[in-house]
């Protein structure tokens, strides 16, 4: 995949959410998170021939360009629940950086990043994915 | 205990009957010992799972409404239960399409005649899962006063898959407030493990795609789908990954195998259905509950744990 506007190549995107940079602050890493997480959905909807959202909802542009790429594509509802994961755990990083299990929350939101990457990805190299089972429709329906 | 549910049809669909046997056991022994009754569906047919469906959906309708409409026209009974997430999922679709979709209905009616059978009525059986009907019958406070057998120290990490909660329209009944089930963070299989005494991991992939459909056909997408849920659940602590779906067990299963024998990356979580570890709470064998039918063996873990 070749980078889109500057935006880094899903492959450097996975190797970038793969690294453990430990001086990352709680912070630093949400809004990294959050940053590579966008970059992934808009190179879905680049390759759908959908220019990306600049809005938000719900206060986040993560959201909207998920529900942007849901549009006749309801198997992309797969990646909705690690979408707002994400962005439950960039509340929580943001709001309460000295919590007690700060290191725990830092890793459960780097695992639901890399999830959505490994889904977008998996969607690049199987267009079907999500469909028989999260938006109930044929494989192949056009086949059918 | 409610009587909603102390009697259900009961669907195993295929599953059940190979990969899942160890579901169809634990899930059989729990409800005897919790004093419900399962039915099973007689002459039951393939639910049309995803095999049917990419030929033509509308068949598949038909296959899932065969079912209801059996149990409608025959057993004396208004709830099916399927443990299976699948077979929950197509019944519920077809209970769906054939209250929004005049199409279906049509279908349904010609080949039901066609087969000589009655046809199926959308609002004539409510299809349940296994979750639903423990939850809705018997119950937390059920649950905690018929422990023997606590599953204290045990860490699990509940994964429902996807067609538990998606697509979202095809679950009427979700996201209705509290007490409800929820389509974002499904909690029915945390709470009742809780009750049996499990300590819930907070798992935030508890729904995420492992590949499903895929699993057989690209099983590079699919291992490294699910080798991101089996490390996610060691990070959270988890011993146990606890699935209500024998899809997604044989899926976690094998591509944890997969991921060891390709990759090189080994994961040690293992694998239990929910109904196994209700039934070890409850005291039942582990032999009854059929854990020496998984792929991946718990049992060392749960000697360990004074759960064997």
């Amino acid at each position: 995949m070749i980078g889109v506007n500057g935006m880094r190549t899903m492959a450097e995107l996975e190797a970038r959410l793969l690294t453990r940079d430990a001086a990352l602050t709680p912070v630093a890493l949400a809004d990294e998170l959050l940053d590579l997480c966008e970059q992934i959905l808009c190179h879905w909807l680049s390759h759908k021939q959908v220019v990306p959202t600049e809005a938000k909802v719900e206060g986040f542009r993560l959201l909207a360009l998920h529900r942007q790429g849901c549009k006749g594509e309801p198997s992309f509802n797969a990646c909705r629940e690690s979408c707002r994961e994400l962005a439950y755990y960039y509340n929580l990083l943001h709001l309460e950086p000295e919590h007690p299990q700060i290191t725990s929350r830092m890793a459960m939101a780097r695992a639901v990043a890399m999830h959505l990457c490994l889904f977008v990805g998996g969607k690049f190299e199987v267009p079907e994915l999500g469909d028989d089972c999260c938006s109930s429709q044929a494989l192949r329906a056009g086949a059918a | 205990m409610s009587e909603k549910y102390k009697t259900v049809a009961y669907y195993p669909g295929c599953a059940l009957e190979g990969t899942g046997h160890g579901y169809n056991r634990s899930t059989k022994a729990v409800g005897k010992k919790l004093g419900l009754n399962l039915v099973e569906v007689p002459n039951w047919n393939c639910c049309g799972a995803m095999e049917v469906k990419n030929i033509d959906p509308e068949i598949q309708n038909y296959l899932s409404a065969r079912n209801l409409g059996i149990v409608a026209e025959k057993m004396n009974v208004d709830t099916v239960m399927a443990p299976c997430n699948g077979c929950y999922h197509n019944l519920k679709k077809v209970e769906h399409d054939i209250a929004k979709k005049p199409k279906t209905q049509e279908v349904v009616d010609r080949l039901s005649q066609k087969a000589g059978h009655a046809t199926y009525q959308a609002g004539q059986v409510e299809t349940i899962h296994a979750l639903d009907w423990i939850k809705d019958a018997i119950g937390e406070d059920g649950i905690r006063a018929r422990i023997k057998n606590s599953l204290k120290g045990l860490k699990v990490a509940n994964y429902y898959g996807c067609m538990y909660t998606r697509p979202r329209n095809i679950f009427p009944e979700k996201d209705q407030g509290p007490g409800s089930e929820s389509t974002y963070k499904p909690h029915y299989m945390d709470d009742l493990l809780a009750a049996a005494g499990a300590e819930i991991v907070d798992y935030p992939l508890k729904t995420a795609c492992c590949g499903g459909a895929h699993t057989l056909a690209d099983s590079d997408t699919s291992t490294k789908l699910v080798l991101n849920l089996l490390q996610t659940a060691e990070v959270c602590g988890a011993d146990i990954i606890a699935t209500e779906c024998p899809t997604c067990h044989s899926g976690l299963e094998m591509h944890q195998v997969r991921a060891e024998t390709e990759h090189g990356i080994k994961t040690n979580v293992k694998m239990l259905y929910f109904t196994q570890l209700l039934g070890l709470a409850l005291g039942i064998s582990g032999r009854k509950l059929g854990l020496q039918e998984n792929v991946s063996d718990a049992r060392g873990l749960l000697k360990e744990k004074g759960l064997l």
